[in-house]
């Protein structure tokens, strides 16, 4: 089929509310909440204009949302939803049901900082928090992935081998409320790419009736749990097949991760998000002065891409990972210390510092990156790593 | 219980597929204490049948009796034996 697109300027919210109109999803339940709100008052438009067939479910709560998306998802419907912050804290519990039960919901997240003290800005605490909860996570650098994203994410919790609901995220504000170039797709192309919905056990199947979350005990509950661990790392595969499959209808191909100037680089920053962007930049600039450096981007954060990252980051002599979210009381914060632990099999590793930064929304600039990348530099130099910890744009 | 199914041969999500199938968890071995009838004072009045939680209570409809209690489902509650006007039903202890 020829390629028809279209540039669009699009903020992040707008974008994903148009690839969901045209994804057309049989239920969207949904509760507004502060930086993802204009993503779903775009697609109540779309509603009320009759250009989706969707049931456009305004529930109470973000609990609800998710539990309407639970039963809507288990009745044999293609599901969609969108929420922030602490619209999934609330969401925790059913979040677990949503991926126990293999539901294929697909949510976009805009990253926000989860309170308090009441904060409505970008940071990771709200998808980190509910990393363990057995959903597939993707992260999005701007507008534009985070449309390829959603389109992508509704093929990948669909795949037969996954059957698990999907978060793609977004930073708040930073993304979704900055205006960019976006070229979308042509509906038809977009129907195309997610193709119909085929339900597994749909409860509106009434000639084959079943039962969801029936009570499940020490005799099979842990089998279940183990299953699950399987239906996650199987969608590594998948993940990446779509991204190539996307890739070959736009050029815009996806993987696991992406890697930026590391051939032949000795030091990396490690970034989630929209700090990619900025990271790219610093990177251009510390290149251009002599400096051997890259960056690792992740764009699957779950299932975590543990061998590509070892694989990325082994021949490199310091990284430099930055977390936008603190896990109190561990040692780093969620993304170090995966990556860390990824390494310990090596016979010889980089060494490794983390640095937070950008809670609550603090911007973070080139320079910061630049910084990160100087200390980490500084430290192999002695050779041993003294602070594992740094902080990056936070006065003392 | 049938030999207990390992995680590859589990549907996904613990989905159940089988309608009906409560009938395969045998409650039973819950119990403590298990309910006895004395059938020389049973009136067969069918009120155990009708309040028994669990649908546990035998009887034979034809011949219009209690007959007796499904043991692998009974998780010996004693509702029966307290519903009894006849005073035919005796809760004794398992060991």
């Amino acid at each position: 089929m020829e390629l028809k697109t279209r540039v669009l300027g699009l903020n992040g919210n707008a974008a994903v509310a148009y690839a969901m109109r045209q994804i057309n999803p049989d239920v969207v339940a949904a509760y507004p909440i502060t930086p993802q709100t204009d993503c779903v008052e775009r697609f109540a438009e779309y509603v009320s204009a009759g250009l989706v067939d969707t049931e456009f479910v305004t529930v109470e709560s973000e609990h609800s949302a998710m539990s309407a998306c639970i039963g809507a998802a288990a009745a044999g419907g293609r599901v969609m939803t969108a929420t922030a912050a602490n619209g999934l804290a609330l969401m925790w519990e059913m979040l677990y049901i949503a991926a126990s039960l293999r539901l294929p919901i697909v949510m976009m997240v805009t990253n926000r900082a989860l309170s308090g003290n009441i904060n409505i800005h970008c940071d990771h605490s709200d998808t980190m928090g509910a990393r363990d909860a057995g959903w597939i996570q993707l992260f999005s650098e701007n507008a534009q992935e985070a449309y390829d994203n959603i389109i992508q994410a509704v093929r990948i919790a669909e795949d037969l081998n996954v059957r698990l609901p999907v978060m793609v995220t977004q930073d708040g504000f930073i993304i979704s409320h900055a205006v960019e170039r976006v070229e979308v797709l042509d509906d038809e192309l977009v129907q195309n790419f997610v193709g119909p919905y085929k339900p597994v056990y749909p409860l509106l199947d009434l000639a084959h009736p079943v039962t969801y979350g029936p009570l499940d005990l020490f005799d099979y509950y842990f089998e279940h749990k183990r299953s699950q661990i399987e239906a996650i790392d199987n969608s590594f595969p998948i993940i990446k097949k779509v991204g190539e499959e996307f890739g070959k209808m736009t050029g815009r191909a996806y993987d696991l991760l992406e890697t930026y100037k590391l051939e032949g680089a000795e030091y990396a920053v490690v970034a989630l998000g929209s700090t990619c962007g900025t990271a790219k930049e610093a990177v251009n600039v510390l290149r251009e002065r002599g400096k051997k450096v890259g960056l690792l981007k992740i764009r699957c954060f779950r299932p975590f891409p543990r061998k590509e990252i070892a694989a990325a980051l082994l021949p490199l002599k310091g990284v430099a990972v930055l977390d936008r979210s603190v896990s109190f009381g561990g040692f780093g914060g969620p993304v170090f210390t995966e990556i860390r632990s990824a390494l310990y099999d090596a016979p010889s590793r980089p060494l490794m510092m983390d640095f937070f930064y950008g809670l609550g929304g603090r911007d973070i600039y080139p320079e910061d990156i630049e910084k990160a990348l100087q200390t980490i530099e500084s430290v192999v130099q002695k050779g041993t790593v003294e602070e594992h910890i740094g902080y990056l744009g936070l006065r003392e | 219980m049938s030999k207990l199914k390992g995680w590859k041969e589990l549907v996904p999500g613990g989905i159940i597929t089988e309608a009906g199938n409560a009938r395969q968890y045998k409650t039973g071995d819950w119990r403590t204490e298990r309910p006895k009838v004395d059938k020389e004072k049973c009136i067969n009045c069918f009120f155990c049948w009708a309040y028994c939680p669990d649908g546990s209570v035998i009887v034979d409809a034809d011949k219009g009796i209690m007959v007796s209690f499904d043991y692998d489902h009974c998780k010996g509650c004693g509702i029966c034996a307290s519903i009894c006007p006849a005073k035919a039903i005796d809760m004794i202890p398992e060991r």
